[in-house]
């Protein structure tokens, strides 16, 4: 029997409540994520990229079970998500995007760091220094950090210390909310091989959440595109840049600056932004928003992925998909 | 050959602080010619945005000051400049568009009103007039339904749309010089593609010299003519686009275009990093900045002479370090 993959999200709804009038009462319901299932095995990396207001967070944010969600399940290693927060530690962590705001300032890193060993009632405060040292070096900082004040420390140091945070339980799966989005391409590249370094050391698996098409198609083995709460297309990273098939797949990567100026500039203009998720429109949200001209077709099927090729999905819109 | 639009030379931009004067900007010399993009690349804290308030003379008071050089725009003199000279400048020669919208913009004014308000004070126009101008002003910048976005708020806009509402504003004058201190960081990559197409066709539209300040070395592969790196306060490397990329001589430069990761390039490798990180502001060494980073003993004799900034071959400056340029 082949064994159930690390995660299984199936069908997964996160909506939030539009309250409004005089008793704040219930009047509609933002859908950030709508029906969103994927798999992720152990050691693998898939990346989500998607524009902000997609989503993504909340994605990342409902499986770690920050938030709950409205409907569907996850699964973690075939049972359904520990009801004890503590043994939820042990299993996932989260790294954010902005290293200054999630660290608590009026804490030492190594408080920060040990944090963890402290509430899961590990080792002896001793055992705990030594472990935080040991985690230190492993993230490239000089143990004497352990000390120190987030705030004594760079944009890209802090990430590491958040990334030291949330390997120190040595779970099996990481969220990681755009981690290097606030931080300099020189130090970009130092805290990306960081990651892949501890991926291949520790076995981790990654969930990647990034607007940089480039980033994550360089740290992922699979990618997920999300548009207004759903995705759109999945699959292997490289097959998917290569021959993309939803409309809005195409939009993204022509879009991304590359750097390179002799490269042909064909970009696929948009138009329009993104349409807001608490009145998403009817059928397919990105054809309504590019006004594609079979959109009509799409008010007629229920909307859903399809796997094209084996690994591949792609939303089965007849205005996006040809 | 006539003068340049904007020539900055040896500008020197300090700030007092608690630790003494520290220079942000030592010594830098670019132009800008007309119809021109010049983008202005480096890693926060290397002075970029520095420079651009310099430009428009609008550094932080009463710390920011400029300690020596020349800014010349359209043959005169910025650096000398009465404030209410500069006043009048601001808007009709050089105007300027800041990274996040939200904070440029009056939360508590409509759009409508934020708009009108520069041609009413350059222009002396009627209230109807205006806002007549307004109209066509972001009808221009692609916003739809211009004449109900004047009467809200800004934060009844995306992202997306406050930046062109930035954008029209910034042009509204037809200004001779633009300076865009990361106009699309905060946007997302569909956004910022508008934003950047919408830039170069106002740009060609009234051939106006274009100043772009980014750390993507993306968006400066894309629209820019001409490259500036700066280092630490410093330009270390100055070229034509395709000549910086194609076969860029400095260090720094080197190690910032290997960094990024290509969506070419073999997945889940290691990329090349730069080592260690800038410098700060008080413990800046005398000579080459970046020596310390790329393997210099603290004893090298490049980091107590300032390497020379020349042209070396046509239109391609360069910091002559001689342990970081080949």
């Amino acid at each position: 029997m082949v064994s159930p993959p690390l995660l299984n999200v199936t069908d997964l709804n996160v909506h939030f409540p539009v309250r409004g009038g005089v008793f704040l009462r219930t009047i509609g319901s933002c859908k950030a994520v709508d029906g969103v299932s994927l798999t992720l095995q152990r050691g693998e990396t898939l990346g989500i990229i998607g524009e902000s207001g997609c989503g993504k967070t909340t994605l990342g944010k409902a499986i770690v079970h920050l938030l709950k969600p409205t409907a569907g399940t996850v699964m973690f290693e075939g049972q359904p998500q520990h009801h004890d927060r503590r043994q939820r530690a042990r299993d996932f962590q989260m790294i954010f995007q902005d290293p200054a705001e999630s660290l608590n300032p009026r804490q030492t890193v190594g408080d920060i760091i040990g944090e963890g060993f402290v509430v899961q009632k590990m080792g002896t405060p001793n055992e705990r220094r030594q472990w935080v040292a040991a985690l230190l070096e492993k993230v490239g900082l000089p143990t004497s950090s352990a000390r120190k004040f987030p705030f004594e420390f760079s944009g890209g140091q802090r990430q590491r210390i958040g990334i030291a945070r949330a390997i120190a339980l040595k779970p099996k799966l990481i969220v990681c909310d755009e981690p290097v989005s606030a931080l300099d391409v020189s130090v970009q590249s130092q805290v990306l091989n960081l990651l892949m370094d501890l991926q291949k050391e520790m076995e981790l698996s990654y969930l990647f959440i990034s607007h940089n098409l480039a980033v994550v198609k360089h740290i992922s083995d699979r990618l997920a595109i999300m548009y207004l709460g759903k995705i759109v297309e999945m699959g292997p990273a490289e097959e998917l840049y290569r021959a993309p098939r939803h409309a809005y797949t195409k939009a993204l990567i022509s879009a991304i600056p590359e750097a390179d100026p002799t490269a042909p500039k064909q970009r696929i203009r948009l138009t329009g932004d993104i349409p807001s998720p608490i009145n998403p429109p009817p059928g397919c949200a990105f054809g309504h928003r590019v006004k594609a001209p079979r959109y009509e077709e799409s008010l007629k099927q229920p909307i859903a992925l399809k796997e094209i090729t084996p690994g591949h999905f792609v939303s089965n819109c007849p205005c996006c998909v040809e | 050959m006539s003068e340049p639009l904007l020539t900055v030379s040896n500008l020197e931009v300090g700030f007092t602080t608690d630790d003494g004067l520290l220079r942000a900007v030592d010594g830098i010399s670019f132009e800008v010619q007309a119809g021109q993009t010049v983008g202005l690349v480096g890693e926060s804290g290397c002075g970029k945005s520095v420079t651009a308030f310099s430009l428009t003379r609008l550094l932080p008071q009463p710390s920011g000051q400029i300690l020596g050089g020349s800014i010349r725009l359209l043959g005169r003199e910025l650096v000398s400049l009465p404030l209410n000279e500069m006043a009048k400048l601001r808007g009709e020669s050089i105007s300027m568009i800041f990274q996040e919208p939200m904070a440029a913009l009056n939360p508590v004014q409509t759009i409508g009103r934020q708009l009108g308000e520069i041609y009413a004070l350059h222009h002396t126009c009627s209230p109807p007039e205006a806002l007549q101008r307004s109209v066509a002003m972001l009808k221009k910048v692609g916003i739809p339904s211009p004449e109900i976005r004047l009467t809200e708020h800004p934060h009844q806009l995306s992202g997306g749309m406050r930046q062109r509402v930035m954008i029209a504003m910034a042009l509204a004058l037809k200004p001779a010089l633009l300076v865009a201190d990361e106009p699309t960081t905060a946007l997302d990559v569909t956004v910022q593609a508008q934003i950047l197409d919408l830039i170069s066709d106002l740009q060609h539209e009234m051939k106006m010299g274009v100043l772009l300040i980014t750390h993507d070395l993306g968006v400066i592969a894309q629209t820019c003519d001409e490259v500036v790196v700066m280092y630490a306060g410093r330009i270390v490397e100055r070229a034509p686009v395709q000549e910086l990329f194609a076969n860029p001589r400095h260090a720094y430069t080197r190690g910032l275009l290997s960094s990024i990761p290509r969506l070419d390039g073999t997945p889940k490798t290691r990329l090349p990093t730069i080592e260690g990180t800038v410098p700060a502001l008080s413990e800046m060494p005398v000579g080459c900045r970046f020596c310390m980073r790329n393997g210099a003993t603290p004893d090298s004799p490049t980091l107590f002479t300032r390497p020379e900034y020349k042209e070396v071959t046509p239109g391609h400056w360069l910091e002559l370090c001689p342990r970081c340029c080949t």
